[in-house]
């Protein structure tokens, strides 16, 4: 799945108002979604996501981040702690993924403490939202820096996702795995393009996300980040869940809706 | 072999120069992560700026509520926004005074305002 983690998702889920007419569009393009998991039962999903200040920070800042734990706290990001119960995780499975990637000269930051924020929540509450006995999947944070330039490149991040289906197809146990490319669509938060937008371009990406992803990956941060917004980099996370899927993989949902400064895309594929 | 990004019009990159250039700015930006700094952050705000060494001209910054003026001297965004929830400032109430518009009239920009 390639969705966007806009924040504001996380307190209208909090507080009740997903059925307001202004974010209505939004959720009503998850429901298909959440009926199209719950069929598919994923046992662990692996979300490609970015911190946003509140567990990393700029004294120590990995490229790439794996988290290697049994369980994911709740982080204050400075607005306080939501009310979500921890994510449960899974220690084992993390540590097959971190041997066969290191394996596979990707060389990465391993977590055995992580928090998480609203880039990796709200997907969640999107696509597995929690009930009493807790979240319906166990997790494998992957934090990517998509803040700090330098970044990864659009072709590293698909090659880690490659990389990650290499990893994921050679562990011994029988899991069902789902892979969720978190961020954007084009977005710019400072300066006088605050609130800059594109959505041909959105439509763009996800025509080329689908039909053409080895052409994509040859998408330059600038390229994105004028025609999209700054902010609008945080896409090269999509092509590490479009890696990881075979290139034929089909296409099951797209939706896209832009109602305030971030352009909200969402598609998924199976495969 | 360095290779720096080019300049993109009305935009600031956040990149390593810019990071160590807001380094103290950040850091006390992420020190408002923890709920018992926000509180000593709102109860004084000029202590608490002096605690993370911050400059003359970036207190005057954080005084001003300069945002577009934090961002250019190296806050990064999203660490800007912590300044914004201690002080009661929304994203998109920054984001206007960025583009030199009042809040009203950067709602009047967007496509569906109420999705705030």
């Amino acid at each position: 799945m390639g969705l966007s983690h806009v924040p504001s998702v996380g307190p209208v889920v909090d507080r009740g108002r997903q059925a307001e007419p202004a974010w209505k569009p939004l959720f009503d393009a998850y429901v298909p979604v959440r009926e199209w998991l719950q069929k598919l039962k994923p046992d662990v999903a692996i979300v490609v996501y970015n911190d946003h200040g509140a567990d990393f920070t700029f004294d120590k800042y990995p490229t790439f981040a794996l988290g290697a734990a049994d369980r994911y706290g709740i982080a204050d990001e400075g607005f306080g702690t939501r009310a979500l119960p921890e994510v449960p995780g899974d220690a084992e499975f993390s540590i097959h993924l971190c041997e066969s990637l290191i394996a596979q000269e990707f060389d990465l930051t391993v977590c055995q403490e992580m928090g998480v924020e609203h880039g990796f929540l709200v997907p969640m509450n999107l696509c597995f939202p929690h009930g009493p006995s807790g979240w319906p999947v166990r997790c494998v944070p992957l934090q990517v820096n998509v803040v700090q330039h330098p970044l990864p490149t659009a072709r590293r991040c698909y090659r880690l996702g490659q990389a990650l289906r290499r990893a994921v197809e050679s562990h011994a146990g029988d899991l069902k795995v789902a892979i969720l490319g978190t961020g954007g669509m084009s977005h710019q938060l400072q300066g006088k393009r605050f609130g800059y937008m594109n959505e041909a371009f959105d439509q763009w990406f996800l025509d080329r996300l689908e039909q053409d992803p080895e052409a994509l990956v040859e998408i330059t941060h600038h390229r994105i980040m004028e025609e999209a917004g700054a902010e609008a980099v945080e896409l090269i996370m999509w092509l590490t869940m479009r890696g990881a899927l075979p290139l034929s993989a089909k296409r099951v949902h797209r939706h896209y809706y832009a109602p305030m400064t971030t352009g909200m895309g969402l598609i998924t594929f199976e495969g | 072999m360095g290779i720096s990004i080019k300049e993109i019009p009305e935009t600031t990159i956040f990149d390593l120069r810019l990071s160590r250039r807001g380094w103290r700015l950040n850091k006390m930006c992420a020190a408002l992560c923890a709920p018992a700094e926000r509180e000593a952050f709102k109860r004084d705000e000029e202590a608490f700026m002096t605690r993370f060494s911050l400059s003359e001209q970036e207190k005057t910054l954080i005084r001003n509520r300069d945002f577009q003026g934090l961002i250019e001297a190296g806050t990064n965004i999203y660490f800007l926004l912590k300044i914004g929830a201690a002080t009661g400032t929304s994203l998109y109430r920054m984001g206007a005074q960025m583009r030199g518009e009042s809040y009203e009239q950067f709602l009047a920009t967007r496509n569906i305002k109420g999705a705030v």
